[in-house]
């Protein structure tokens, strides 16, 4: 219990470190003292619109994504009851990358085509839900496999129109499969939708504890177990779809977020949803800090980031448990 | 005051596999259901502990249609030890059992450390005490099936439905559980064993409940049901008593 508490101020202290790291980095070196005076203090000036315009709206917006990929990941564990199950299982990004990309590649400007990403996110969320879901009973192996098969229709289309886009037009598509961040925009929804579901989930998850012992038995303890099914689905749809809008498909935050706190010995809901949006959103904003600035001025897909430094950290977890 | 089956008819979507099932369980009592494999008792059993629609008839609860109780009320009520879980459990041994507690904890706010002494005080009736802070996953089929048992017994219900509880255990936890579970039901709870040995029902249970592969089950007190002729036409091979 005390050690949970202390997980919890650890990872918040994280974030927070992180948002500051966030802050400072950049191709432009700015001074602690300035950064606060631009955040707190009115002034005015190029330092106040590089924080203001550039790396404000971009720690936030990496953030908001990570607590939602972590959220979405660690439900549809719970949903799917497959430890392998990510955000981008069910189809979802499959669906946005398909319709933006499509849009792009069929002369559509930038508004457009973020348009018929979310479009194409939706359509992937209501058709696997509708093929899934038969006279009133809802078969999870079912939901999982026409995810999975979606989803590599959608791979399939996504690759066919990589190969016959211009080739100026290819990058761009490019990071947003790999997951970038440097498009994103302002991340108010996504900080209100992360708000909302973060709440909302750990409000259920008394319920997200009970359905981890299995449908039945579930039942047996007295939980409604397909409305909590559907509810799980919806909240972590709209968390994937919301990142997803806003930084493309950052892949392994969903995956790996709630294992490294299971393997840290969090495996509580009560605990986990908190934690996992934190960690997760801190884990995001460094990695995106990382990925401006290692190599500046070039910068690299943030979802590559993500993989190069989860992948280790994942290995030796695993590799300390006995 | 009985958990109650009239002309009930059990099975799913397109079948029956259990018909005209009438039995009244009191508190107090202690039942055997007894039959072949795939005759229905775990359909049965999950049918009379709500978590699945039964195709006709009724059951009632204290007088009372199950399916209009609130679920977690239910849930207070009726404990149901299934034959089988899925095994992706993260958690640990403790923390698995202390989610018995789950529907009494939605009807008042939680007295987390109550809870934990009443999932302690099962752990260690199970006597898996030294295991409670391991990983549940870590457990042997016979340990998993101990903890499986404190968490139905750390739900505290009134009626008790066990579906195969003594699988995987040693001699010793069988017999010290058939002497707990009968302790329980002369305590006031009502407890229903699905059970594959004849003698251990006639032992330990005062009624038994016989499934046939075919036709109408057969209920009762102990004497008029387990009857080497009824053992014979349930299993089909001859009894002797």
């Amino acid at each position: 219990m005390h050690s949970r508490c202390a997980l919890l101020v650890v990872f918040a202290a994280l974030g927070a470190c992180s948002l500051v790291m966030g802050l400072l980095a950049g191709s432009v070196s700015v001074p602690v003292a300035q950064v606060w005076s631009a955040l707190f203090g009115g002034t005015t000036g190029p330092v106040h619109d590089i924080i203001f315009a550039v790396r404000l709206p971009r720690v936030l917006s990496a953030f908001a994504c990570g607590g939602l990929l972590a959220l979405a990941g660690a439900l549809l564990q719970v949903l799917l009851r497959n430890p392998l199950a990510d955000p981008y299982v069910l189809g979802i990004s499959g669906g946005a990358g398909l319709g933006l990309l499509g849009a792009s590649a069929l002369g559509f400007g930038y508004a457009a085509s973020q348009a018929a990403g979310l479009a194409g996110a939706l359509v992937a969320v209501f058709a696997v839900f509708g093929l899934s879901f038969r006279g009133g009973e809802w078969n999870l192996y079912r939901l999982l496999l026409t995810g999975v098969v979606f989803s590599s229709g959608c791979g399939a289309l996504i690759s066919l129109l990589l190969t016959l886009a211009p080739e100026t037009a290819v990058k761009g598509m490019l990071f947003w499969l790999l997951g970038d961040l440097s498009a994103a925009g302002s991340s108010n929804w996504a900080w209100l939708s992360l708000g909302i579901l973060a709440c909302l989930a750990t409000l259920f998850s008394g319920v997200l504890n009970v359905l981890s012992l299995g449908r039945d038995k579930a039942a047996s303890l007295g939980v409604a177990v397909l409305k909590s099914e559907i509810g799980i689905y919806v909240a972590a749809c709209a968390a994937t779809v919301t990142s997803v809008g806003l930084a493309g498909t950052i892949g392994f935050v969903g995956l790996i977020v709630p294992h490294v706190l299971r393997l840290l010995g969090v495996t509580d809901y009560r605990w986990l949803i908190p934690c996992a949006v934190l960690l997760g959103g801190a884990f995001l904003t460094a990695a995106d800090t990382a990925a401006r600035t290692l190599w500046a001025p070039l910068q690299i897909p943030v979802g590559v980031v993500t993989a190069l430094l989860g992948v280790p950290l994942v290995l030796v977890l695993l590799a300390r448990r006995p | 005051m009985t958990l109650s089956a009239r002309g009930l008819e059990a099975g799913f979507a397109h079948h029956s596999v259990v018909r005209e099932v009438t039995v009244d369980i009191a508190p107090g009592q202690c039942w055997a259901v007894l039959g072949n494999n795939g005759s229905g008792k775990t359909t049965l059993l999950h049918t009379l502990a709500g978590i699945r629609a039964p195709r006709a008839g009724t059951v009632t609860l204290e007088e009372r249609a199950l399916r209009e109780l609130d679920a977690a009320e239910r849930a207070r009520r009726i404990g149901l030890l299934l034959q089988e879980e899925p095994l992706e459990f993260w958690g640990s041994v403790l923390e698995y059992v202390g989610l018995g507690r789950y529907p009494h904890r939605r009807a008042r706010p939680a007295p987390a450390l109550e809870d934990e002494r009443i999932a302690r005080e099962q752990l260690h009736l199970v006597e898996l005490t030294a295991f409670a802070g391991r990983p549940l996953a870590s457990l042997s089929g016979g340990e998993r099936q101990r903890a499986r048992l404190a968490l139905v017994l750390t739900q505290q219900p009134v009626y008790y439905l066990l579906d195969e509880p003594l699988q995987h255990l040693d001699l010793r936890h069988q017999a010290r559980l058939l002497a707990h579970f009968a302790k329980l039901a002369a305590g006031g709870a009502a407890v229903v064993i699905v059970l594959h040995d004849p003698v251990l029902a006639r032992r330990h249970c005062d009624h038994a409940l016989l499934v046939f592969d075919r036709g109408a089950p057969l209920s009762g007190a102990r004497e008029a049901v387990l009857t080497a002729a009824n053992l014979e036409r349930l299993y089909g091979i001859p009894v002797t008593l």
